[in-house]
């Protein structure tokens, strides 16, 4: 028995559509199963990790949080995605936009004011840009494949974090502890509504990053020349487009919206440098990139999504005791259920039995001009 | 003899169709189609492209099912359902697309489609008797890349021939050959017919129709329309069969006064190594082209048309900016969109991918190519595309050159293969470009769509502009072109003026007939 994919004539534009939603459908009911493996009645499960979690005002400031990260990154992703470009290492360049923007509150803590906030978001979306670029000097100077190299500096970019908050920029106040001191109350980004909860600008700047990117791509000739690369490389380069730039382009405009999540994270939701500060979102926002069907205001959703799946892990483990991993769990078959889903849409499975293989033993060899005239 | 082997399931038909029918969706490609091929005859298929000449022969080589109908193969009933049936049946088919290995010896690839455990050795030994044989000399022992497009073709054919067929179906096979190559082919392909082996000769080149076919079944809009005996007819009224109406000639007036005029596209010793392993190098190429004229460059595929095109387009830069010269200045060193606002105008080979992105709009097509010439009506400040404008200009352009298709603005890849043409020509001729570069440009395009496309070139070159054309097709570049070069292995040989020039001439030098060049080719993917 062997099984082919076969590449559909057509694709369905309502199986597109509905993709993300199937792929959500099918992963609460493999999660169901896990949980019940895992001994706990899936219906209490889901309550705990799906409903209770975003039943409160504040706790939905708590998903603002979350979602804000993933949403920032995902745009920059889905830029990078389209044009055929992959960038994985979206987690190394929100660790650099953390450390280049905490420049100022950690080396300079005297330099106070309202300019110290968007000095360190500058420097933030620099720190993601710079490193992201990194992997595009690399790519467009040395043919190296992205996937790799960005991917790599995402274990530089934590182990040279580590090194800092254990050495240099430790607080020497700190008892030892592997942090850089706190930030001064004019490095702390402010919260929209401190009344209601903690959620603070970085959701807005997510949503202006998604809405502005979504104008870019669709309307803009940059999100035009974007398509056409990532579509047709030959017809872009016929068009004047050039493929280097392109890589330059999408990996700065990236890195820098990784950098901006970053900075805003460590300013915003912490309010230091620490070894870890990210449950994994450069790594997640690939899924929201995918889950949102590459377009930035799909995207939108798809972030508020993926947060509840690590409010939700949250939840599951301080009332079931089970261990916050399941997030990651939940993650990834989101994202396997995505893939495959999208695969179908494409491709229609063919099961071919062997014995039917060995008695046309020419059939395979058929394949090649059958498929060659096919298109 | 035409119409008169009629009989129901006569034995000296070797193949016998009746009413096959193959539906896609809504679209009947093949309409109760009859057919029969008697032994020994070399039976031509005719038709326009999309007149269901492919989908016909794919049935009867088993690759496409048919609705309805039925295949009698020497008197009996059969059902193609594989090609290894068809083989079987004695049904071998040379494709016009090669499906070889490049990377292995001709051989071995004619080893891996025979597949039946024999050596290699013996293989190869029984490919070089046959190929002498037939007079279609091979070395099965050389790699596949090595070899130019001819000689690919022979083993394409040579692997058909070893598996002792009785029918024969050739796709378009002269379509990459020199005339002198296809003179040889036509030798074997007499001498198949001598043996009592039938032929089935797809093609839409009338002449070589005319002159080795026995008998000629046309088909339009998939349904059969007649048969003949072609030879009894004229070149034109097999066109009004495949066509269904008068061709409309083109019209080429006398350019005149070429020689005083300005030169608008000058190649001044332009050389270019080769990027791939398996890509022609260009040697020292020197053209021009006047204001109101066409020049036509002729050669067999794979001779470095491609690399010509891509140097001239300024998708490759030159180091030496004076080797590509755009209404007298320099361009070499400039880019493609640099090129374009020097008053370039550049149409490829291929449509899908390179044309044009084939899952992007033609409103979105014509922005592809003319975003930086019509920067200020196209894109408004801060890069916003200006939509309305630029499906506005896209419709005028669908209007003038009756660009057909389903929707007011599909997809590139929904077009037929003529109307995309037609429309990547019209979005360059609406610019009225002072240099038209042109690859290809009725490759696959039905004879009314072709007769318009060259006649908007030559009209083109007669307003003032210099049009450069590209071709394999040497039809076409008798009726568009002023004068005629030829490209071998690299290089370019001196236009010939179009009164001077002559089918045997081009042909010798498509053939590489100045002594020193070795035959070195490859097939444009």
């Amino acid at each position: 028995m062997r099984i082919e994919l076969v590449k559909r004539p057509q694709r369905s534009a309502l199986f597109s559509v509905l993709s993300p939603f199937i792929a959500f459908a099918l992963t609460i009911m493999a999660g169901g199963i896990m949980f019940a493996l895992l001994g706990v009645n899936p219906l209490d499960a889901f309550n705990i990790y799906f409903i209770q979690p975003i039943s409160e005002v504040w706790q939905l400031h708590e998903l603002a949080i979350k979602a804000a990260p993933l949403i920032l990154i995902a745009v920059g992703l889905s830029v990078c995605y389209k044009a055929n470009i992959w960038n994985i290492g979206a987690e190394g360049q929100f660790i650099f936009g953390a450390i280049f923007g905490s420049i100022i509150p950690v080396l300079f803590p005297q330099f106070e004011g309202p300019l110290v906030i968007p000095l360190m978001l500058l420097l933030g979306m620099v720190g993601g840009a710079f490193y992201a670029s990194i992997a595009a000097f690399l790519k467009t100077r040395f043919s190296t494949n992205e996937i790799l190299t960005s991917l790599m500096l995402v274990y530089v970019a934590q182990l040279f974090l580590d090194w800092l908050v254990r050495g240099p920029w430790r607080d020497p106040e700190g008892h030892g502890f592997p942090q850089t001191i706190q930030f001064g109350d004019s490095a702390v980004l402010p919260e929209l509504m401190p009344d209601a909860g903690r959620a603070n600008w970085g959701f807005v700047f997510a949503l202006v990053a998604a809405v502005a990117i979504w104008l870019m791509m669709s309307r803009m000739l940059k999100g035009f020349e974007v398509r056409v690369l990532g579509s047709s490389p030959r017809a872009g380069r016929f068009a004047g487009f050039g493929f280097n730039r392109m890589v330059f382009f999408t990996f700065l405009l990236s890195g820098a919206l990784a950098g901006l999540a970053g900075i805003s994270e460590v300013s915003g939701a912490i309010g230091q440098l620490q070894p870890v500060i990210s449950p994994g979102y450069g790594f997640t926002a690939i899924i929201v990139a995918f889950l949102g069907r590459l377009n930035p205001l799909g995207i939108v959703a798809a972030g508020l999504v993926l947060a509840l799946t690590y409010l939700g892990g949250e939840a599951v483990q301080s009332a079931l005791g089970i261990s916050d991993k399941v997030a990651r769990v939940f993650q990834g078959m989101l994202l396997f259920f995505v893939l495959g889903c999208d695969t179908l849409i494409h491709y229609r499975i063919r099961l071919i039995g062997m014995a039917l293989t060995k008695a046309n033993g020419t059939a395979q060899l058929e394949a090649a001009p059958k498929l060659e005239e096919a298109r | 003899m035409g119409g008169t082997v009629s009989a129901n399931h006569d034995r000296s038909n070797l193949l016998e169709v009746r009413g096959l029918t193959k539906i896609f969706g809504t679209l009947t490609a093949c309409d109760h189609i009859d057919l029969n091929i008697a032994k020994g005859e070399i039976h031509a298929l005719l038709g326009e492209n999309g007149a269901g000449k492919s989908t016909l022969v794919k049935m009867l080589f088993g690759s496409l099912e048919p609705n309805s109908g039925e295949i009698f193969w020497d008197g009996k009933a059969v059902k193609i359902t594989s090609p290894g049936v068809a083989k079987k049946l004695g049904i071998g088919m040379v494709f016009q697309h090669f499906s070889l290995f490049e990377a292995l010896t001709a051989a071995e690839n004619i080893a891996l489609s025979l597949n039946d455990g024999s050596p290699i050795s013996t293989i190869a030994a029984k490919a070089r008797a046959l190929s002498f044989s037939y007079g279609l000399p091979l070395d099965p022992d050389s790699l596949v890349g090595d070899l130019s497009v001819g000689e690919r073709q022979r083993i394409e054919i040579i692997r058909c021939l070893l598996q002792t067929p009785q029918l024969i179906i050739l796709d378009e096979p002269t379509s990459v050959l020199t005339p002198q190559e296809a003179d040889k082919l036509f030798e074997t392909l007499e001498r198949l017919r001598s043996e009592g082996k039938s032929i089935l000769y797809i093609s839409h080149r009338l002449e070589e129709v005319k002159r080795i076919c026995d008998r000629a079944t046309v088909l339009r809009h998939g349904k059969v329309v007649g048969h003949c005996n072609p030879r009894e007819e004229t070149a034109a009224s097999l066109a009004r069969m495949m066509v269904g109406s008068e061709v409309k000639a083109v019209v080429r007036a006398p350019a005149e006064g070429i020689e005083t005029a300005p030169a608008l596209l000058e190649i001044r010793g332009l050389s270019r190594k080769p990027a791939t392993p398996f890509a022609i190098p260009l040697k020292n190429i020197n053209l021009t082209v006047r204001a109101g004229e066409v020049i036509g460059i002729a050669g067999v595929a794979g001779n470095g048309q491609g690399e010509f095109f891509e140097s001239v387009s300024g998708e490759v830069l030159q180091q030496d900016a004076g080797s590509v010269r755009i209404r007298g200045k320099d361009a070499g060193a400039l880019s493609i969109t640099g090129r374009r606002l020097m008053g370039a105008a550049f149409v490829p080979e291929e449509r899908l991918g390179h044309g044009a992105a084939p899952r992007m709009r033609l409103s979105e097509n014509l922005l592809l190519s003319r975003h930086a010439t019509d920067g200020k009506a196209f894109v408004g400040s801060g890069g916003m595309v200006k939509n309305s404008t630029v499906y506005s200009a896209a419709q005028r352009i669908i209007t003038a050159m009756d660009v057909r298709k389903s929707a007011p603005d599909p997809e590139a890849a929904a077009l037929s293969g003529g109307n995309l043409q037609k429309f990547i020509v019209g979005r360059e001729l609406d610019r009225k470009p002072s240099v038209m570069v042109v690859n290809q440009p009725t490759w696959g395009v039905d004879a009314g769509a072709a007769a318009r496309i060259r006649q908007a070139l030559i009209e083109l070159a007669r307003s003032g502009s210099a049009v450069l054309v590209i071709s394999q097709d040497l039809d076409e570049l008798f009726e568009l072109s002023d004068a005629i070069a030829v490209m071998h292995n690299g290089e370019l040989s001196k236009p010939l003026p179009i009164a001077e020039a002559t089918f045997e001439k081009i042909g010798l030098l498509m053939g590489g007939a100045e002594p020193g060049h070795a035959e070195h080719g490859m097939e444009v993917a």
